[in-house]
Parts: C-alpha cells; structure tokens; sequence
C-alpha cells in the first residue's frame, strides 16, 4: 500500500508536525526564550557562559561597510564560515575550506571570488537568510578541523550530531552525513544522510536518505550502522546542558566533534525536524511521553544522562 | 495545562451562530439557498373608473392585503388627483380625491406581488363579538329554525360553519334556506347565520390570478372565525378552503370601492405573471421592510463588488489551512496561494496558470541578471518589481497586438507578491536547486487552483456574499484544525518505514 495507516504509525510512537507544533513546541518552548536559539550570535554567548564549547568566533559583521574588513580578519586562518546569526535550517551558510594568499575555496575545491562572498555577506545583512527577512549580521567562525574518526562516512562536508533534549534528557540522537547529492550540506531534505545512533552507545542502529532506509553511504559505500560517535557520553552531557542553558522543553541540538577540542555546540533548534525518527527506525513519541509522565524530577546533568542512557537506549 | 472546554464552547457556539445566522436569512428573508433560484411574480393592474359629476369627488379604494401575498412594488396613477395611502389594520386603501371632476374618470392602482408561501390566515387578535343580525319579520322564524338546525349538528365554530356550507349548496335544500336564498345572497346569509350565533365571520373579496387576464373582477368568499384562525368559505359553490392562486383583496369586511360625486363607478383588474430572480426579489423585500441591517447590499455598488472579492478570501484560507494542516502540502509562502487565486479569478484559470508561469520565467531570468550585479535585497528586490510591471506591460500589449484578449487581464496578478516569489524561487533555486523550486512553486500552483475552484463556484460566491454567517463557521472551522494534532496525509507516506511489520 502508498499510505500507512494511521493506527499503524500511532501504534509506532510516530510524531506528526501537526502534533510536534502543537503538543511539544506550543507547550514545552516559551517564545520569550525563541530568541537564546534563533540568534546563533546569542547562542554563543550563552554557551559560552555556560561552559560549553563552541567553534571559535572570528569576528562578527552588522554593517554593511565593514564587510570590506572580512579579508583582515580572515586571511591567516586555514579556512572559515560565514553564517547568518538567524538563519534556519542551514540557509545562507558558506564554506571556505583554504585560505591561500587571500584567495578562497570550497570544500569541492571551487574558487569563491571575493565579489562572491561581499555578495554573500550582503545578502545576510539584508536579511535573505533570516526569520521573517529581518535585518541580520553575519558571523564569520573558525572552521572546525573535523574529526577524522568519520573519514570516509561523510561526503565534502562536517558530519554533525543531532540530539533531540526533553526536558533536559536527551532522548534520540542521529549523526547526519553530507553527500554529494546534499552538495556537503548535512540537511536531511537536501540528501543527507541520517543515522540514526543509540542514545546507551552512540552506535549506528539504522540510516535514511530522502527518507528511504539505506545501508551503504551512496558516496564511499561504507556500511552506515557500524558508525560509532566517539566522546558520546560527552555530547550527550553538552546537549543536556543546553536545556539549562536554554530553558526550552522540546530542543534540538547540533553538535560536531573537533579533532582538537572535542565536541562543540553548533547551534540550537526550537523547533527540530521529524526525520530523526526515520534515521532511528521508530518512533519519539513513546521516550517523549516517558519523560512528561516522569513525576517532578530534580535531577543533575549527570543524573538525566545516566537515567536517558538507561531508559532510551533502542534495546531498552 | 489549562481546560479546553471554553474553546470547544466557543468554536460549538460559532457554528450555531454562523448556522442560524444563514438559516434565518434564508428562510425568514427568502433569501435564495441556490444562485439563479427564480420565483413568479404577479403583476395586477386595477382600474378604478366612474362618471364625473362636477362635484368634489373621493374615491375610497381598498388595497390588497393578503398574507399569502407580499408587496414588491406598488404605485398609484392618477393625474390631477390627489392621493393619500391610510395604512389600518387589515384595512389599506388608496383615497383620490379632487375637487371637481366631469366625465369618465380613470384611476389606476399597479402592485407586483410575490408569493410567500404562508396559506394560513393566522388572527393576530381574538375578533370581537359580532352583533347579531336583525331579521325582517318575515324571514325572522325561519333563519331561528334553519340555524338551529345547523347548531344541532355541529359542535365547534368551525363545524357548524362547514354544515351550514353544506347545508347552502345542498341538492335539496330546506324550505327554510330557500327562502332565506330568495331574499338574501349565500355569502350574506352565511354571514348573517354565523353572527347570530355570535361566531365572527366577515365577506372578503379575492381575486383569481390568471396570467395575462383582462377585465377581471373580485369574487366574495366568507372568512370565519375559529381558534386563532380565520378559514375561507365559498358559500356560492359550498366549497372550503383558499382556492389556488387566490389573492385577497380585500379582508377588512366593508365595500371594496366607494365612491363620493360620482356615478356608474366600477373596477377592472388585469394581470401578468412573471419571473424574477428569487435573489434580487429578496433583496427588493429586505428594502421595503428595512431589514438590510446585517446586509451588504445597503452599500453603494462600488463597495458591494469590493466585498464580493473580499469575502472570498476566507474560503481561500480555509483552502490553504486545510491543505497544509491535514495533507501537508508545501508552499512557497503562506497565504501567496490565495492572492494568486484571487488574480486567477480575474483572469480565469488557465490564462492565470499561463500568465503567472510566463512572469515568474522571465523574472527568474532577469533576476539571475540581478545577482550577478551584488545589490543591497532591497534594491533588488525593488528592481525586481519594476522589472515584473514591466514584463506585464509588454504582455499587455503583446496579447492586445495579436488580439488575445485574454492577455489583458494579467495586470490583474499582484505585483509585489509576485516580485517577492520570484526572488524566493530565485534563492531556492541557487541553495536547493530546481528541484525544490518545482515541487514547492509547484504546490503553490496547486493549492492556488484549488482555492481558485473553491472561490470561483457559483454558490460559493452566492452564499459568503449572501449568508454572512457562513464566515463564523469558517472561522470555526479553522479554529478547530488549528487544534489537529493528527498525522498529515503526505506523513502517512513519508513515514511509511516506520509503521512497523
């Protein structure tokens, strides 16, 4: 049959958009604290103060003449990011991978002119990547030397690590892969791939792309399940943190890991997508109703990761 | 969690509301439930003529009155005379006067009348008491006898007047009603009869509507009095009941016509029958009874045809919700779908669909030109604009050139919004690629049609215009799967892998 029944999928624990925004993100996200994780320039700061680690900050740009200081800031570095502080699901994000006596290159090793990144800049500034078209600034980070344990899972590009945090107790986790076909981007709707991992292990359980269970990474062919994130009880205590942090209920986090510094904190998402539940093969709604009928819990960080790793892991 | 009682009360009292509202306009305003709905109308022209004597003259003329029957339009012609309408109860006439009249004089009286539906003769009041009739010597015992007679037989108001009926029009008829007959008319000597038994009763004139009659006259029949309801009686014939198509003209019980300084006085009715918008009748109705309160035809023309397209939009939005909360479409901004189905609706479907493709391709093109410039968003996005006046002017008068008319209501697509699609096409293209700009313009496309085929129905334009309540279950409606928490349709499919074995 094209359709699943819907009996089927409620029996599966699947949540709906219609039942995430009204249930979940209407209920367990204040919109007074939207603004901690649409702003990525405020995110940084708050997990900076928080003592969690982020990628480091170059500069920040606001007007539009001072994108003509871009080329200072950034020419003794190896390579850099610019992004817009309340861009969503991964707009208006630009790579440059090396630096070499002021010229610029993408991860595929094509050439960005310097007109092409004023350009870029000038479109955040004007808001083309942001919420609602506001006026933006744009953030220029270092780039993060990723961590080779990932060599050959991911395509051109930084596997990332999504977390999805109730209530401050991770509770699905899935590392999503770029290939070629998402162009290096690790958004799921662009081609990604998504494992999803074992909140008890980090290990692959199962893997998607374009919503289609797969099991060989469609670029190097590498068996996807036998993925294992390493540093896993670290993240998964830096992404408990950012419920602290945040003071949103239903959080999304997106965490890579560094080969030097280990697990950095990207960004935070009020309002994460549903593929995570294609990634892990079932559903969210079964760990998402354990929580809330958890009676008034007042656990530590450690204490949520401990009880999380207990009670969610996939062979629970 | 707070309760969520107050909004279910709410959204259930929004939907009796909006429900009622649009009931009670159609049924108590004959509003019609379906456009292009026809109803008969009578035209009856009455002629009131007579001798002029020299003398100050004053015509008394009764006007109908009748519930079965509502007035549309009615005027009096009369040159030279003057005209007064006194408005009693159950007694409207038309009073001419002038002070000196010689030779044939003709008044006339025109009234349009449509049919109510409302057979029943309901009394408003208790009738008094009639006063009995005072018999001539001669025929005093014998109207006593005959209706005791009657009154034996009977047993309520109404069943002494139908024996009494009977007992007129029998094929053997007692000496007794003979000779009452013999001096007196059946309609008369029924009236007579009731009111000595103290039962009110009144003669009535009618007049049979008959299409494209001439030279008609009234007929008398005899209203009687029972239970809160006056009942027709027909006692030249015997028979019982409002005959069809009968208008009463007059119900007040005196003469139909009187006339002061004047001689040889009569009266004609000729009639037409008609058909009219229900619609537009019902519209004439709520404006003679000043009933238009909560209506929009009691604003100017130009106003009137604004809301016509205003009133639209709701529909489209309920469209756009449905198609995104239960099966979960994508579009390319929210509510741009409705906008583009409003233009469509100017310009017809596939005109629409042809013109909007043409302007968002040329404007892609134009705008590809644009980035390579690297302009600030806001002057291009207002480069894009001009751009897009321009490229529906140069359509304009391309498709005038080559006679298409067609072509020229494409000045009818909101030109901001389109200017904003194609810079957001435009974006996707270059981060997603064309694929996503297809699936989601594509959708946008879809959801606009369908809004489109929703809000170009005819009676769907008849009813939101018609039936203002209609726009609180709409709004109910909304309400409601604002609080769906289900699974959208396309979910059913995307998460098919996870449905289990």
């Amino acid at each position: 049959m094209f359709l699943a029944n819907p009996s089927a999928l409620t029996r599966g624990g699947v949540l709906g958009m219609n039942k995430r925004n009204i249930d979940y993100i209407g209920r367990y996200n204040p919109r007074k604290y939207y603004k901690r994780v649409d702003d990525k320039l405020t995110t940084k700061q708050l997990a900076l103060a928080n003592n969690i680690a982020v990628p480091d900050l170059i500069g920040t740009v606001s007007e539009q003449h001072e994108i003509n200081d871009i080329p200072a800031m950034v020419n003794d570095t190896v390579g850099f990011v610019i992004k817009p502080s309340k861009g969503s699901g991964g707009k208006g994000i630009l790579v440059v991978t090396k630096v070499d006596n002021g010229r610029y290159y993408k991860p595929n090793g094509q050439e960005v002119t310097p007109s092409e990144v004023y350009r870029h800049v000038s479109n955040v500034l004007s808001g083309l990547f942001s919420l609602g078209g506001n006026p933006d600034v744009a953030i220029v980070e270092g780039l993060i030397q990723f961590d080779p344990v990932f060599d050959g899972y991911s395509y051109e590009g930084v596997p990332d690590i999504r977390l999805i945090v109730f209530k401050g107790f991770p509770i699905m986790g899935m590392i999503r892969l770029s290939t070629a076909a998402s162009d290096g981007k690790a958004n799921l709707h662009q081609g990604a791939v998504g494992v999803g991992v074992d909140i008890a292990t980090g290990k692959g359980l199962h893997a998607v792309q374009f919503d289609k269970p797969i099991d060989l990474h469609p670029d190097t062919q590498k068996e996807l399940t036998a993925i294992q994130v390493p540093q896993w009880d670290t993240l998964l205590h830096t992404a408990s943190k950012a419920y602290e942090m945040s003071e949103l209920g239903y959080l999304g986090t997106d965490m890579v890991l560094d080969k030097y510094r280990g697990p950095l904190l990207l960004e935070l998402n009020a309002r994460p997508g549903l593929a995570i539940q294609i990634a892990n093969g079932r559903g969210i709604l079964n760990n998402l109703r354990h929580v809330e009928q958890m009676p008034n819990h007042n656990m530590s960080v450690e204490e949520r990761v401990v009880y999380a790793k207990k009670h969610f892991s996939a062979n629970s | 969690m707070h309760s969520r009682k107050p909004f279910y009360i709410l959204v259930v009292m929004l939907f009796i509301a909006g429900i009622t509202a649009s009931v009670y306009r159609g049924i108590e305003h004959s509003v019609p439930f379906l456009p292009g709905k026809q109803v008969q109308s009578w035209a009856v022209d009455a002629k009131v003529s007579f001798q002029g004597t020299g003398e100050p003259s004053e015509v008394s003329f009764s006007l109908p009155e009748d519930p079965a029957y509502e007035i549309l339009v009615e005027n009096a012609t009369s040159p030279g005379y003057g005209l007064t309408i006194t408005n009693n109860r159950f007694d409207r006439r038309a009073i001419w006067s002038i002070r000196s009249a010689t030779g044939q004089q003709d008044l006339y009286y025109k009234v349009t009348l449509i049919p109510t539906g409302q057979e029943r003769l309901l009394a408003e009041s208790e009738p008094a008491a009639p006063t009995p009739y005072m018999w001539p010597a001669t025929e005093s015992a014998a109207a006593a006898q005959a209706t005791e007679e009657v009154w034996a037989k009977s047993a309520t108001n109404l069943s002494f007047a139908q024996q009494l009926n009977q007992d007129l029009n029998a094929n053997e008829r007692s000496q007794n009603i003979e000779l009452l007959l013999a001096g007196n008319s059946p309609s008369k000597l029924f009236v007579r009869m009731l009111h000595n038994k103290s039962i009110p009763a009144r003669e009535v004139s009618g007049l049979f509507l008959e299409d494209q009659r001439r030279r008609q006259q009234l007929s008398t029949f005899v209203e009687v009095y029972n239970d809160g309801e006056w009942h027709l009686f027909d006692p030249k014939t015997g028979s019982q009941g409002r005959p069809e198509d009968l208008l009463l003209w007059d119900r007040s019980g005196t003469s139909v016509l009187d006339v002061i300084g004047g001689v040889n006085s009569q009266v004609n009715f000729s009639m037409l029958q008609d058909t009219r918008s229900a619609l537009a009748t019902a519209i004439d109705v709520m404006k003679n009874d000043n009933a238009l309160d909560f209506s929009l035809y009691q604003l100017p023309l130009e106003e009137q045809s604004l809301f016509k397209g205003i009133l639209l939009i709701p529909i489209g939005v309920l469209m756009v919700v449905f198609l995104r909360v239960l099966i979960g479409i994508k579009t390319s901004g929210t509510f741009m779908p409705v906008l583009i189905a409003l233009a469509f609706i100017q310009t017809t479907l596939i005109t629409g669909l042809v013109g909007f493709l043409l302007i968002v391709a040329f404007g892609l093109m134009i705008r590809s030109y644009l980035s390579e410039l690297n302009l600030l968003l806001i002057s291009r996005i207002s480069a894009v604009i001009i751009v897009v006046i321009g490229i529906i002017g140069l359509f304009t008068l391309l498709s005038y050139k080559f006679g298409l008319s067609e072509g020229l209501t494409i000045t009818f697509f909101p030109m901001i919004i389109l200017a904003w699609t194609i810079e957001r096409m435009s974006i996707l293209w270059e981060e997603e690629g064309a694929k996503e700009v297809f699936i989601q313009g594509g959708g946008s496309l879809f959801v606009a049609t369908l809004a489109y085929l929703a809000m170009s129905a005819t009676w769907v334009q008849h009813w939101v215009f018609n039936f203002l309540g209609i726009h609180l279950v709409i709004l109910a409606l909304v309400l409601l799967m604002g609080q769906y928490t289900g699974y959208r349709l396309l979910e059913l499919k995307r998460f098919k892998p996870l449905a289990g074995e």
